[in-house]
């Protein structure tokens, strides 16, 4: 006789494993007294400054993580070694990247004023006052080139990588090496590749020529990135369509690239990230112009030629509308990639 | 088994490895309810009941594993030679040596041939062993695989057969030389030759380690264990019915619901 009665109590929940706090509280010792190392350091010593301290901390931090936990093994030592130079590497690497945030915040923030988004510059010299003018022109005219840009390059790309890993071609060897040797060639070579063919026998710059500028420097990034997703599909997940007789168009679209649609985004989001703040194409495609326009037929103006016709003339206005241009620009991206991690989401979610 | 373990809260000294009310949740979802169970050394316990019952979520309890899925919790104790396996302190990387587990899909590393594979639990616990290949040809034999492969260890571990493949994820674990084995499920995708090796490496491992496992085919856990454990969810959450000997669980089972369950009348 060996059944059991089910204790009606049922004790809290709880997970021994969790050890957030502790781990938080052990951080924030160690940060303080590698701090105060580093301030020493700093004062003993001929470093000066932020990163003078931020040196002091790097050296302080695993010595003091090696300190605190050498009485519990060596094991454990070195893993906490290991967390604390992370965590100075990791640092070492935010450093610059928040520094590039607050200077263009900084600088950049200096050229707004309540009509910097909606106006342009037709009538207003780079030099002129800040509260003339503004970048509405190069706003629209990166949006639209972009814009243009990935709905040619996106789906080319996909299918690109499609045609090398489902279909897997007899030109699919070839495909993959030409995507690859693709992604290396200079931004200006793709201008000018634009500029002799497009341009020369087209009818001069227009928006059209950028965005085909900007197609052949995204393309090879899309087609990369996606084909490196395609690959990590489990084959189990075709096969399991094949068994249901489905073609392998049907496979492909209506299983394979809905699983991996997020990926998908994420390559299309690289693709973005790659031609967005491009520069020499455009010159040598898109051309200049300073008033709001959406014609496809004319020179229009972008972000990036904004930001470095304006640096090239050195006057002191110009040069704040370039940083102005700037935090303009990394709004922009920081706006697109937020669109493309929302819909990433809910692809996934589904 | 002995029924004491079911009613007494109090801790004891006994060895092998023995749950004390211990529950599960998964989020706000209540998987597993007060299951205090002992497993004696050397013995080979099956733990049976119809799919969601929490036979795995206990599985996955004894080593440890259970953490790793989000926003899980439990309560009580897993006592392994009396100690807490659970108390402030115990290392989990330790406990997961000392606990090995096979799973039910078969998972041998690519990226390693047929004898990586065998030694890659002390390589990625940085073990030193003076004599790797007599490691290698010990824990295949003992997993029943020796013959079979001895002529291609350098061969994928991917290029095996199905039931040979779950025999190397076996002699993996065994490497390590853990004093408890877990099983989840672990002839479920086998061919019954394949099974039959396999139940007969677990009979012979049963001599020098305890043995847990999670099975829903009644006639292997009549044919392997020595104890029996019962479980049913009944709606709510996954419980311990009935826990014995394997032989009165098929033969005299003192609960209505086992005897129902292992005599195929539902589940």
């Amino acid at each position: 006789m060996t059944t059991f009665e089910v204790s009606t109590v049922v004790p809290e929940p709880r997970r021994p494993w969790d050890h957030s706090r502790g781990t938080l509280l052990r951080v924030g010792v160690l940060v303080a007294l590698s701090g105060i190392f580093g301030w020493l350091l700093n004062t003993l010593t001929g470093l000066s400054g932020f990163l003078g301290w931020y040196v002091g901390l790097a050296f302080a931090m695993p010595v003091v993580a090696f300190v605190g936990s050498v009485r519990h093994g060596w094991n454990l030592a070195s893993d906490r070694v290991a967390s604390a130079v992370i965590t100075v590497a990791f640092a070492a690497v935010t450093i610059p990247w928040v520094s590039i945030f607050v200077t263009v915040y900084q600088k950049g923030s200096k050229a707004f004023h309540s009509k910097y988004l909606t106006d342009d510059m037709r009538i207003t010299p780079s030099s002129d006052v800040i509260q003339n003018g503004g970048v509405a022109h190069a706003i629209i005219g990166t949006l639209m080139m972009v814009l243009i840009a990935s709905l040619i390059a996106v789906p080319l790309g996909i299918l690109a990588a499609v045609y090398i890993v489902e279909i897997k071609g007899r030109f699919a060897k070839l495909v993959r090496f030409l995507t690859q040797a693709m992604s290396g060639v200079p931004s200006i070579v793709a201008g000018l590749f634009i500029y002799a063919t497009v341009v020369v026998f087209f009818g001069g710059f227009s928006a059209w020529a950028g965005s085909l500028a900007l197609v052949i420097l995204m393309l090879p990034t899309v087609a990369r990135t996606s084909e490196e997703i395609l690959k990590i599909v489990p084959e189990d997940l075709r096969t399991a369509s094949y068994a249901l007789g489905a073609t392998q168009s049907r496979t492909t679209f209506r299983v394979v690239l809905p699983t991996i649609a997020s990926g998908l985004v994420t390559a299309a989001v690289l693709g973005i990230a790659r031609v967005v703040g491009e520069t020499a194409p455009l010159i040598l495609t898109a051309s200049y112009f300073v008033a709001k326009s959406t014609s496809l037929n004319e020179p229009i103006a972008s972000l990036p030629i904004y930001i470095f016709s304006s640096l090239g003339l050195g006057d002191e206005n110009a040069t704040t509308r370039a940083w102005g241009g700037s935090l303009v620009l990394l709004g922009v991206v920081f706006i697109l990639f937020a669109i493309a991690r929302t819909i990433s989401t809910r692809l996934s979610r589904k | 088994m002995n029924n004491e373990t079911g009613t007494t809260k109090e801790v004891s000294r006994r060895g092998g490895l023995e749950t004390v009310g211990v529950h599960a949740w998964f989020n706000k979802h209540h998987a597993l309810a007060d299951v205090s169970l002992h497993f004696p050394e050397n013995t080979v316990t099956g733990l049976i009941g119809p799919s969601g019952c929490g036979k795995s979520t206990f599985l996955r309890l004894l080593n440890r594993m259970h953490e790793f899925i989000p926003k899980a919790a439990m309560a009580g104790e897993v006592l392994f030679e009396g100690e807490d396996i659970y108390a402030p302190g115990v290392n989990p990387i330790e406990i997961r040596r000392r606990i090995g587990m096979v799973f039910q899909k078969a998972n041998p590393f690519p990226a390693m041939n047929i004898g990586e594979n065998v030694i890659a639990g002390l390589k990625l616990a940085r073990v030193k062993t003076d004599d790797k290949d007599a490691l290698v040809e010990e824990c295949l034999t003992r997993a029943g695989l020796w013959n079979e492969v001895k002529d291609r260890l350098k061969a994928p571990g991917g290029s095996l057969s199905g039931g040979q493949q779950q025999r190397l994820c076996i002699a993996r674990a065994l490497a390590l030389k853990p004093e408890v084995l877990l099983l989840d499920e672990p002839c479920s995708a086998l061919d019954p030759g394949s099974t039959l090796r396999v139940e007969e490496t677990i009979v012979q491992l049963s001599e020098t380690m305890t043995i847990v496992m999670v099975t829903h085919n009644m006639q292997q856990a009549a044919r392997v264990s020595d104890y029996c454990a019962f479980f049913l969810s009944e709606g709510g959450p996954g419980h311990l019915v009935e826990a014995d000997l394997t032989t009165n669980i098929f033969s005299n089972p003192s609960d209505q619901r086992t005897a129902d369950y292992v005599q195929g009348r539902f589940g």
